[in-house]
């Protein structure tokens, strides 16, 4: 402790959240990651994806412009998001489909792999890089851009890049292995997650929003994987937290009218843990509901938290029923950036945004949000008996639209 | 001399650890993840399992700055499983990784076929088997009751409408119950190819081989349905990694 001239020590209180002051510095000299891929390719040692037109330019972490393309997008969907929140990638494409955008949703895509490789470490460089580049390869063989939905995904392929722009030994690996596939070698000149595309849709979703969220305070967490990862080709805007935090997640929320409240523990990540979910789960849930959620609780209050990775979502959404039994000040709704602008577009709330998936009840919510849902679970009730009875098999876009 | 007051491992050899230490500062990464460490702790005030283990990715960083081979030998042994890989220790002002030095520590562990890995990875084995087989993670019908009984009622629902409700998805991937996304064989195969030639099934014969075992078993049969030959795709760095050691 320190000690004032009279000797008396001194106390210092910490700022009151609210009252936090947020304001950015200069910007540290970066390699540029995409001239070194442009490098490589003169001399012939790999293919640049290009971004395609039409796209958005929009400032990083440190000041680069970073392309952000609206459409002619692959979908790299994440291992973890399918299972427990479909509603998630559902969502994308819904937007997509709104716009008219046109996108591809590949079967020759298999997961990035680093929820295994950080878990377990039953793997190793080598077959990490090449499934990254045989995703990318076939996305430019499929003739477009790959767009990534997962937050870790979107970090470990950043790793990735830089390795096989570093390293001469782990791309002459990579290119013997493309050989044996009859695979080419390419790779994107950004690696492009699909909060960066909400956020430069922003205004224009905004612009045709259906409800009114003014009431609706959300709190934010970021996934570690998105900004602490290889930070540096994450989107920041001067607009947004002065620039000290990253800008997605928050910016779309601003842009539909919700208010964001800040908490103490932004930074902190969700408790995850790849094994740890699965099988310390002790942990995830102690961590996501005491160091997270309760955070929130007692400092911002939120109606909903929004986040944009699939392990996020589903540690701080699933961690809540068990600590609520230990009267833990825990309940409150968790739904990806995606989900809630769709909402807000006017998606189904069941048939598209699929929220009949998640764990802590959101009914409260929706009413806030004006949205009827006794409703609408009579309708996705209706069209899920239609497949049960064998009337149709599956479920359309046009009757998730109805 | 291993800092901790109750060391461990003292019967095993230095050579021994010595061995595994190198082996870690080896990796092509080694100098992108330590650059020296000021010891101010920052990386694990934003660390999450320094939350809750008795665990610290600042004592990870001092250890193998200082090259203490007794003390890496027990954090490559005890606690360092609990890390969760979130890189929340990136924010590091020396520009070390913590969580960085634990991939590859964790690397060295499975390549050696370590108790300490075989141990923490018991409970894990079938996820392996699922993304080395299909590239799919978090399968819908893992989601049963009694494997998530701390995550509510919601999963009994879940499970008892899996069927319909993934068919009541729109997207035409995402109708699967097996897996997160359906994923044509053609991209399985060649999956397991890359795994094969980077040597990655070899590592799970070292942690689990009844899982190893299933695993060829599996996408064999499925490569003898394509028409692929099998002895085609062996390890192809295998080599060049003997060549120079
Ligand atoms: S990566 Fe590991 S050591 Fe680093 S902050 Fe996360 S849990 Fe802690
Ligand atoms: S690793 Fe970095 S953050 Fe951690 S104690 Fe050392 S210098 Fe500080």
């Amino acid at each position: 402790m320190s000690h004032a001239s009279n000797g008396a020590p001194t106390v210092i209180t910490p700022p009151k959240v609210a009252e936090r002051i947020f304001k950015r510095q200069g910007n540290p000299e970066k390699e540029d990651y995409r001239e070194q891929l442009f490098e490589l390719e003169a001399k012939g040692e790999l293919e640049v994806i290009r971004v395609p037109e039409p796209y958005v330019e929009v400032e990083t972490k440190f000041g680069r412009k970073k392309k952000i393309p609206l459409e002619h997008t692959w979908h790299h969907k994440s291992c973890g998001q399918c299972g427990h929140i479909p509603g998630y990638p559902t969502s994308i494409f819904w937007l997509h489909r709104q716009f008219g955008f046109d996108y591809f949703d590949p079967k020759d895509q298999t997961s990035c792999t680093a929820w295994n490789y950080y878990a377990s470490s039953t793997s190793n460089p080598p077959a990490q890089a090449s499934i990254a580049v045989r995703n990318f390869s076939q996305a430019h063989v499929d003739g477009y851009f790959p767009f990534i939905h997962c937050g870790t995904s979107y970090g470990h392929y950043k790793e990735t890049r830089d390795q096989i722009i570093h390293f001469p030994k782990l791309r002459e690996q990579v290119r013997r292995i493309m050989d044996r596939l009859n695979m080419p070698f390419a790779f994107p000149e950004e690696i492009v997650h699909y909060s960066e595309w909400l956020h430069v849709m922003r205004d224009r979703i905004a612009e045709r929003k259906v409800l009114d969220l003014s009431n609706v305070t959300v709190s934010v967490h970021p996934a570690c994987h998105y900004h602490k990862l290889i930070p540096e080709d994450a989107i920041y805007n001067d607009d947004i937290y002065n620039g000290q935090r990253t800008s997605v997640v928050t910016g779309i929320a601003q842009a539909l009218g919700a208010k964001v409240a800040d908490y103490s523990n932004w930074h902190d990540c969700c408790g995850f843990g790849f094994s740890h979910i699965l099988v310390n789960r002790d942990f995830s849930r102690s961590f996501a509901a005491i160091r997270k959620i309760e955070r929130m609780k007692e400092e911002a209050n939120p109606d909903l938290v929004l986040a944009h990775d699939t392990g996020c979502l589903t540690t701080l959404d699933k961690s809540q029923f068990a600590t609520r039994a230990h009267n833990r000040k825990v309940g409150i709704p968790v739904m990806s950036d995606v989900q809630f602008a769709a909402l807000a577009m006017g998606a189904h709330p069941y048939k598209v945004c699929q929220l009949h998936w998640h764990g802590v009840d959101n009914k409260p919510l929706l009413e806030k949000m004006g949205i009827d849902h006794e409703k609408a679970w009579a309708e996705f009730e209706e069209q899920a008996e239609k497949i049960k009875s064998g009337e149709t098999q599956f479920m359309t876009w046009e009757e998730a639209d109805a | 001399m291993s800092i901790y007051r109750d060391a461990k491992y003292a019967d095993v050899a230095p050579a021994e650890k010595l061995r595994l230490f190198n082996e870690v500062k080896a990796d092509f990464r080694w100098h992108h993840v330590l650059y020296g460490c000021y010891e101010c702790g920052i990386c694990t005030a934003s660390c999450p399992s320094a939350r809750f283990y008795d665990f610290s990715p600042r004592v990870f960083a001092q250890i193998m700055a200082r090259e203490d081979i007794d003390s890496f030998y027990e954090l490559l042994n005890d606690v360092m499983w609990s890390c969760s890989q979130c890189f929340s220790c990136t924010r590091c002002p020396r520009h070390n990784s913590p969580g960085g030095i634990i991939t590859i520590m964790r690397e060295v562990a499975v390549n050696n076929g370590l108790d300490s890995a075989k141990e923490a990875l018991k409970a894990y084995s079938r996820i392996i088997y699922k993304v080395m087989s299909t590239g799919t993670q978090v399968a819908p019908d893992m989601l049963q009751p009694d494997f998530f009984p701390d995550w509510g009622p919601d999963v009994k629902r879940v499970s008892e409408n899996l069927d319909v409700w993934r068919r009541a998805i729109p997207p035409d991937t995402l109708h699967t119950t097996e897996l997160a996304w359906d994923v044509s064989d053609k991209t399985r195969l060649q999956l397991y190819m890359i795994f094969k030639l980077t040597g990655n099934l070899e590592m799970i014969e070292n942690i689990d081989e009844g899982i190893y075992m299933i695993l060829e078993e599996v996408m064999e049969s499925l490569m003898d349905e394509k028409d692929l030959d099998i002895d085609d795709f062996e390890n192809i760095l295998e080599g060049e990694e003997e060549a120079e050691h």
